[in-house]
């Protein structure tokens, strides 16, 4: 088995702590004859305070990755540490603490609860986490107000637009104020408005409320919103950016390229 | 959030909730109506038992039940048990099944009860027509309002014979079933001895004994077993417990009552799971979410637990009402079916036990959920 190993990703303009982070992750998935190497050995590190898109073609490893860092799977080989804890010996209860603890998720299909409320489907976010009563629900309906749904509070989601939904799904994701937060093409099953919309109110969290925000995404249109791009391609990763001061967008440069321009 | 989401995943299907209740309430009646006839049958067969006055009971070896004592014992038992210390009063009892001649041409059996209550033998129970004092007039008797068309007589004043014996209906008791469906015919020890064939006699099928309060009923068992050769002394649980496996045991109705209740439990536990099952199995998506957001395993068994608690409970209050309904309608039945506040708390228990135990195999479902399935959607 030959490993590719990609370049280490640039080291963060600020001086900031890593939430995050992922040293020679391989993913083999399958067995026997049909075992497919979806991870090739992937470095990557997240820091607060900033939006990252990890970008790339259909079964280039996102999803796996995003599931890897979300301690929903584990790595057939390397290592992930979440703020300071390796994740390598824990057991699968373990895991759900960690991610309890420190992870948010936003999902592409959203998966809200269809018999809960906007209201009742964030609170069920703190209920697991042991967080009930008074404080909770006010906790939920300031952070619905926050992500623009404070008149919908009551509404079930087959009463919600996709938009409106996948905006429930943000609230549920960053109520218990996790470290990082990891969404899966959140904006796939949305129009331009709405996709537009989701991608703002997840640079705003990043950024105002400095937390670490993973966005797995091969729509172009949420580039303008990222601090950072990360290519995957075939299970490595092949490129990363930085948004330079004063662009509007990061500055993308494909490593690939780059490495086959040296050569 | 447990409950909220547990009812309202419950109540989202209204077509397997509804499933659901039909297969629990049918549970409900049929475990209800099995153990009410259990119970009602155990009353019928102890009520004689329960209502004398006796701490001990003498009576030939072997005997078998009330109904069913055996050869009549002389007055010598009798005698020997009064001579016994701490034994304060010995009542005879005959107890008999005879053959009842109906006026209008046919017979019957009957249990031919032969008392004098104020020795403190058995009582007629619940007299409704008539007094003690009326059944002790000549060739009368006491029968019970349920039997009367079975006898073939209209009511007080009717005659029929028992035996080669006159008898005159002088008094009536209301809800004395027999479980043999022989009616119990009470009337006094002399008028009993007659027409069992004993007449002028001290014969006796029982000797009831009271003993006095400050004695120990076991120390006064043994001496009396010491005493009497060829009789058995029981207390009124053992004769009770006798009388019991007698008629429910050994006559194998007993084993039938309670294998309904038993095949009740196992139907509507099948159904519960089955539903149960599929309920989880439709919400395995949002299960997976849950693990996802971090919920402990046990969080997402409490969410199943709960929809399983709900079901029973609501399940348990639509079966009581059907189960009471059919309780009040079977009270004017040779054999009644019985409800206590115990059999009322017994099924409840059964019914969350059920409903717990269909929850295993949606909560091992559950278990073996990958989270990572939420990405797959």
């Amino acid at each position: 088995m030959t490993k590719k190993k990609t370049e280490a990703p640039a080291a963060p303009e600020k001086n900031q702590e890593t939430v995050l982070a992922a040293t020679g992750i391989v993913k083999e998935l399958g067995r026997g004859a049909g075992t497919v190497m979806a991870l090739k050995g992937v470095d990557l590190r997240l820091v607060p305070g900033e939006l990252t898109l990890l970008m790339g073609p259909s079964g280039s490893g996102k999803t796996t990755l995003l599931s890897i860092l979300g301690c929903i799977m584990s790595p057939t080989e390397g290592e992930l540490s979440i703020a300071g804890t390796n994740t390598a010996k824990l057991s699968p209860d373990e895991l759900a603490v960690l991610r309890r603890d420190h992870i948010g998720f936003i999902f592409q299909s959203y998966n809200l609860f269809p018999t809960l409320s906007a209201l009742e489907n964030v609170r069920i976010a703190l209920d697991v986490r042991g967080q009930k009563g008074y404080e909770a629900a006010r906790r939920c309906e300031e952070v619905l107000r926050e992500v623009g749904l404070g008149q919908r509070l009551r509404n079930f989601p087959g009463n919600l637009s996709g938009g409106e939904q996948q905006r429930v799904a943000v609230a549920r994701a960053i109520v218990s104020s996790p470290l990082i937060v990891l969404a899966d093409e959140p904006t796939a099953a949305l129009d331009g408005e709405n996709g537009n919309a989701v991608m703002e109110l997840l640079a705003r969290i990043a950024h105002e409320q400095d937390r670490s925000v993973l966005a797995v995404t091969h729509d172009p249109r949420t580039l303008p919103f990222a601090d950072r791009v990360v290519r995957i391609e075939d299970g490595l990763i092949v490129g990363e950016e930085r948004r330079p001061e004063g662009l509007d967008a990061p500055e993308i440069t494909d490593l690939t390229k780059r490495r086959k321009a040296h050569a | 959030m447990i409950f909220t989401l547990a009812f309202r995943n419950l109540f989202h299907d209204r077509v397997r909730l509804t499933v659901t209740l039909v297969g629990i309430l049918f549970s409900i009646v049929l475990v209800a109506v099995q153990l009410g006839l259990y119970l009602g049958a155990s009353r019928m067969i102890t009520a004689n038992i329960d209502h004398a006055d006796a701490d001990l009971w003498v009576m030939p070896f072997g005997a078998k039940s009330f109904e069913d004592g055996g050869m009549l014992m002389g007055s010598r038992e009798r005698h020997q048990a009064l001579a016994t210390e701490g034994v304060a009063r010995v009542t005879p009892l005959v107890v008999r099944f005879q053959e009842w001649r109906k006026p209008a041409g046919g017979s019957t059996r009957v249990v031919v009860v032969g008392t004098d209550a104020e020795e403190g033998a058995v009582e007629p129970l619940s007299l409704t027509t008539g007094t003690w004092e009326d059944i002790k007039a000549p060739d009368s008797i006491a029968v019970d309002s349920t039997y009367l068309k079975d006898l073939g007589v209209d009511g007080i004043g009717s005659t029929a014979q028992i035996g080669n014996g006159r008898v005159k209906v002088g008094a009536l008791t209301s809800g004395i079933r027999s479980f043999t469906q022989s009616p119990y015919v009470y009337m006094p020890l002399s008028r009993a001895r007659s027409l069992v064939g004993a007449p002028g006699s001290d014969l006796a099928t029982f000797h009831l004994v009271k003993v006095y309060p400050d004695q120990d009923i076991e120390k006064v068992r043994n001496n009396l077993l010491s005493r009497l050769e060829g009789a058995e002394v029981l207390t009124k649980a053992e004769f009770r417990q006798r009388s019991l496996r007698q008629w429910l045991f050994r006559t194998g109705a007993g084993v039938a009552l309670i294998g309904g209740a038993l095949l009740g439990i196992l139907v509507g536990t099948v159904i519960v799971a089955q539903t149960l099952y599929s309920s989880t199995k439709d919400h395995i998506n949002e299960f997976a979410t849950l693990r996802a957001l971090g919920s402990s395993s046990g969080y997402i068994h409490k969410v199943i637990l709960t929809q399983a608690g709900l079901s029973a409970v609501i399940g348990y209050l639509l079966g009581m009402v059907l189960a009471l309904l059919i309780v009040l309608a079977s009270q004017s039945t040779p054999l009644p079916i019985v409800m206590t506040p115990q059999l009322a708390a017994g099924l409840f228990t059964v019914t969350v036990f059920m409903c717990a135990i269909s929850a295993v195999s949606a909560i091992v479902k559950v278990t073996k959920i990958d989270p990572a399935t939420v990405f797959s959607r």
